[in-house]
């Protein structure tokens, strides 16, 4: 549904990512693995359309915006801004409104039903900036469900979260791409989870270092070097 | 007593003209401002009026029609602090300090050139009397026109003003809402000047948001609020002012501080109760 060809992003005329090409095809579960300041958030923020590529193409291949739900990385900048977890789930029915003014009876519907299936109707009318971090990111993902038709792109969403609440994060997204058959695109720093629950790996280093399934990538020279790294930094906490 | 008092100050047309126009600008001016807090782009509001005092000394001083000049001069200046304010390499707050102050100097210079001190001090501080029936007729057309606009487009400025990036990303042209709210904003900070002046014309824009968080949690409460806030303050400042005589602009700026400071208190206090009652 997306191909990328060749893509470059450059901060300032300074490049940071280059030569990345791939396809997001229907039903996917794809994570952007690599180190800080690989190129993964750039990445993603040019396949949505937030910064344009210094050279290269992408494209969209029977998705347009409005089929696309975003959960972007989290940012301190929302912790006084007032609205109820309601009111920001709903905010995600925006790009299916067309012409009209107002929310009709549908899109309310479909705001109930995503805050049901990510088990936040409790907490409908509390304050968004008073919530827990965990809570935070799963009315983000319930807003980002109610915009989404096709795919979701997700920006670590588990940054900043205990274990348990990650792996419920995990989890929640694995059942959006399963159940509902929503395609994913999700930068990850959780290389485990990663394996776990995606069926593509991107791995990201300045430029495309690997592109292809989750097994080929355990089996890859990078993808056990990467692994390791990981795996010895587990073994000394 | 009081109803007297009340009774007598709208006698005078001109005062029944300062309120109306006060009014409407107060409450449009609020729900602007609930955006441009939110956005983190006070300072805009607070460049604008600059810019527009600029305008209007240098208008006034050459023979031009005030708000003929003024209001386009601030349109062009609304696009170019919105650039800066989202460009973060060239520390855009720096560059919007720059801006006002330099339009302040230039206003201050034409009023000096053209020898008209009284008006110096009308333009800064505002001057209930110089409202005219044209202003009042703006200000009410200006208003009506922003409470439909920001009806009608509700739901498309909360997503904007909460994350541009969510909303950009699922196919809404958020610069677009950022231009109409920086455009509104600068119809109303221009209008507003003559009541309240450019130097406080700012506070208008950002007290009654302020406030009424302190109290409110939802983003429509919030507005509400906001709305509610900017006419009493308004009309509490004004017919303080006309009491105890003193100037306009300032004492309605008081009533907002006064307004945020009880604000504050009650927030606090529910934040106490509400912190116990999770304790318990």
């Amino acid at each position: 549904m997306i191909i990328c060809e060749n893509l470059a992003f450059s901060y300032e005329g300074v490049n940071v990512l280059s030569d990345v090409s791939f396809e997001i095809k229907s039903g996917e579960y794809i994570c952007i693995v690599g180190e800080n300041g690989s190129g993964k958030s750039t990445l993603v923020k040019g396949i949505l359309g937030l910064k344009n590529p210094s050279s290269g193409r992408i494209i969209y291949d029977g998705i347009s915006k409005k089929d696309i739900g975003y959960l972007p990385q989290y940012s301190q900048s929302k912790c006084d801004f007032p609205s109820s977890v309601y009111e920001v789930v709903l905010s995600g029915r925006l790009n299916s409104m067309r012409g009209r003014a107002f929310f009709n009876k549908e899109d309310k519907a479909e705001a109930q039903k995503a805050m049901q299936l990510m088990d936040i109707l409790r907490i409908k009318r509390q304050n968004f900036s008073e919530l827990s971090g965990g809570q935070k990111q799963r009315v983000l993902l319930a807003r980002a469900l109610c915009s989404a038709k096709k795919l979701i792109v997700l920006d670590e969403p588990a940054s900043g979260l205990d274990p348990k609440v990650s792996y419920d994060m995990y989890s929640l997204v694995k059942r959006i791409n399963s159940e509902l058959g929503i395609t994913i695109l999700m930068v990850s720093h959780d290389i485990r989870s990663a394996i776990e629950f995606s069926s593509h790996i991107l791995h990201l280093n300045k430029t495309q270092t690997f592109y292809g399934e989750k097994e080929a990538y355990v089996e890859s020279e990078i993808g056990k070097n990467y692994l390791c790294i990981w795996g010895c930094e587990h073994h000394v906490h | 007593m009081f109803i007297d008092a009340i009774i007598e100050i709208f006698s005078h047309s001109f005062m029944v003209r300062a309120l109306i126009t006060g009014l409407f600008i107060s409450i449009t001016a609020s729900i602007l401002g609930v955006s441009l807090v939110l956005k983190r782009y006070s300072m805009i509001g607070d460049g604008l009026s600059h810019v527009g005092f600029g305008a209007l000394a240098i208008s006034t001083a050459l023979g031009f029609a005030p708000l003929v000049v003024a209001v386009p001069v601030v349109i062009i200046a609304a696009f170019f602090l919105l650039r800066l304010s989202n460009n973060a390499k060239t520390k855009g707050d720096a560059a919007i300090a720059l801006i006002s102050t330099s339009s302040l100097a230039f206003g201050v210079l034409a009023v000096s050139l053209s020898g008209a001190n009284s008006d110096l001090n009308s333009y800064l501080f505002g001057s209930i009397i110089s409202v005219s029936k044209l202003d009042m007729y703006l200000s009410v057309a200006l208003s009506a026109l922003v409470v439909v606009i920001y009806s009608l487009l509700y739901n498309r400025i909360f997503a904007v003003t909460f994350d541009e990036d969510f909303t950009s990303a699922t196919g809404t042209n958020t610069g677009a809402y950022n231009m109409l709210i920086a455009n509104l904003t600068a119809f109303t900070v221009v209008l507003g000047m003559r009541v309240l002046g450019a130097l406080l014309i700012s506070s208008l824009i950002i007290f009654p948001c302020l406030t009424a968080m302190r109290v409110f949690k939802t983003y429509k409460s919030v507005v509400i609020c906001a709305c509610v806030l900017s006419a009493v303050t308004f009309l509490v400042g004004l017919v303080a002012s006309f009491m105890l005589k003193t100037p306009t602009g300032a004492t309605i700026v008081l009533a907002n501080l006064i307004a945020y400071l009880v604000f504050f208190v009650i927030g606090k206090a529910r934040g106490k109760i509400h912190i116990k009652a999770k304790g318990a």
